[in-house]
């Protein structure tokens, strides 16, 4: 099957560091992938890259079959790659419905301002906010502020969605949530790119995991394999975590 | 809905109709209303929804003044001649965005306040057209003294309604969407698909659009114009003032806010004649620190309040 979203020798520097190193990776449609590595590994900067906020000094990137390296962010969430912020970005001043009722105008392609306000309420539903649909953003707790950016990614109707440490900040019961939220919108046939540095997470959901570390991808697999590969320990995980993932027959 | 508009024309018509039956103090000061109503409001459409301060309102308020002045005296009837005024404004506003709209905040705003400067610089030299220092004459329309002050007065009230109509448009538009997201939060909008670029630029040339008409009015109602008078900075401050006064972002903040400028300038000037600008700056300090969202903030009854509520999201 032809990729989804194919990233071939893309490099990225800032000033004299190379934040990402000649990156090459394909996700195919309806995969779940993960993206794992340590802090300053280049996880976001991958994200923005793909996304358009930075471009790539070297290399390619086609979604669906056409180059997307040179177009700007609000063309690439148009054609289908939608992403959440690790910092969360909502509009605070609006309703969480007003919220997600822009994305679903300007990215999700509604006719009307109408239209797409049925949407938003929808997909708000669909992320169990309804009930807080006429509160303004910015009186969210940080697990519905969350759930938001879910909302308003969802909105845009994606083809890919890219999860930016959607669950950094929240305890383990709103980690449970947001993961079983994950697992429904991949059953509709959205392709998830799941960053994260939590492994519990990557390993309950993702099908396949890449791991960054230092600007270079050093593993892309499956996620068993990759977990028990020598660099990938070496690197990331140190050799207790490998050892007591061993124990427990992952 | 139909009917409603209807009439709130009709009322508006009326207004202005009736106001210009009164004596000429009250047309002057009705007119000077009209025209800070329309700076306040077109400001407040870059300023306000889109979240851009720009100082540059003197700029197109100049341009707007000698487009109508050069226009009339090659001959132009003075309608052709402001929309003229209105048409290259909001051009120039299209074109100076793309150059400096990519900037953020104070950037944006110190960008924006040197375009009067060049501008007043480039009329002072091009004096084959525009007179330079010396200034420039405009024809005199037809009719009595208080025919003519009725004339302006209609003029820049007329002008104040649509750039009214033109927010309210706006607030319910997915350009006023656009704007607002921008305002709040510029990358999040470009990540929900907003483009940013195309947006201001629109919200920028709106704005300019109405502030050139008004230019063009003022240049003709003055009869005389020179680059200090039609480039003068606190064109560019005073709009900015009237929005913070009523409410920044709001749909008829800039209108309350022009109408209370309009009678602290009066007032104080008329009773304070030595110090009256030091008082009026006293004054927008302290309404800015205490009521930092401006008068809106009160939320009053009655026609106050239906004046300054925020539309309640449905």
């Amino acid at each position: 099957m032809r990729p989804l979203l194919e990233i071939t020798g893309v490099t990225k520097r800032f000033r004299g560091l190379v934040a990402l190193d000649n990156i090459n990776l394909a996700l195919a449609p309806g995969e779940i992938v993960g993206l794992i590595g340590p802090n300053g590994a280049g996880k976001t900067t991958l994200v923005n890259v793909i996304t358009g906020v930075h471009k790539a000094d070297e290399g390619d990137i086609t979604f669906s079959g056409r180059s997307i390296k040179r177009e700007r962010p609000d063309r690439i969430a148009r054609l289908g790659i939608a992403r959440t912020f690790q910092v969360v970005q909502p509009f605070p001043a609006m309703t969480v419905l007003e919220n997600v009722t822009a994305a679903a105008l300007f990215a999700g392609g509604a006719a009307s301002i109408a239209e797409a306000r049925d949407a938003a309420a929808h997909h708000l539903e669909f992320c169990g906010l309804a009930d807080q649909a006429g509160k303004p953003a910015s009186a969210l707790t940080l697990a519905g502020r969350k759930r938001l950016e879910l909302a308003k990614s969802l909105a845009l109707r994606p083809k890919l969605l890219m999860l930016d440490e959607v669950n950094a900040g929240l305890n383990p019961a709103e980690i449970d949530n947001a993961l079983e939220l994950i697992a429904s919108i991949a059953n509709r046939g959205i392709t998830i790119f799941l960053i994260e540095h939590l492994m519990k997470v990557v390993t309950r959901t993702a099908q396949r995991v890449i791991v960054l570390h230092h600007g270079r991808l050093i593993a892309d697999g499956p996620v068993a394999q990759v977990l028990s590969d020598e660099t990938v320990v070496e690197a990331y995980l140190g050799r207790r975590f490998a050892e007591r993932m061993a124990g427990a027959g992952i | 809905m139909t009917l409603r508009l209807v009439l709130i024309a009709a009322a508006t018509v009326l207004a202005i109709f009736g106001l210009a039956q009164a004596d000429a103090y009250v047309i002057r000061l009705a007119t000077i209303f009209g025209m800070y109503a329309t700076l306040a409001l077109s400001w407040n459409i870059i300023g306000g929804f889109a979240g851009y301060p720009s100082f540059a309102t003197a700029a197109f308020f100049g341009l707007g003044a000698y487009i109508t002045a050069v226009g009339q005296n090659a001959g132009l009837p003075l309608p052709v001649a402001v929309a003229l005024s209105g048409a290259v404004a909001a051009l120039f506003a299209g074109l100076l965005g793309t150059a400096i709209l990519h900037l953020r905040g104070r950037y944006f705003a110190i960008a924006s306040l040197v375009v009067a400067e060049v501008l007043r610089e480039l009329t002072n030299s091009w004096t084959d057209v525009t007179g330079g220092g010396m200034g420039i004459n405009l024809p005199l329309i037809d009719g009595s003294v208080i025919g003519q002050a009725q004339f302006y007065l209609v003029a820049m009230l007329s002008l104040a309604a649509i750039a009214l109509a033109a927010t309210i448009w706006l607030d319910r538009s997915r350009l006023g969407m656009a704007l607002r997201c921008i305002a709040q939060n510029e990358d999040a909008a470009q990540i929900i698909g907003v483009d940013t670029r195309k947006a201001k630029t629109f919200g920028f040339m709106l704005s300019s659009l109405f502030v050139g008409f008004v230019g063009g009015v003022y240049a003709s109602w003055v009869t005389y114009i020179d680059p200090t008078d039609v480039y003068d900075g606190a064109l560019s401050i005073k709009p900015i003032l009237m929005a913070l006064l009523g409410g920044v972002g709001t749909i008829f903040g800039p209108l309350l806010g022009a109408f209370t400028y309009l009678a602290l300038e009066e007032l104080l000037w008329r009773n304070l004649l030595e110090f009256h600008a030091g008082i009026l700056g006293l004054m927008v300090v302290l309404l800015v620190l205490f009521l930092p969202g401006g008068l809106s903030e009160i939320r009053g009854r009655g026609l106050f309040h239906l004046l300054t509520r925020r539309r309640q999201p449905s």
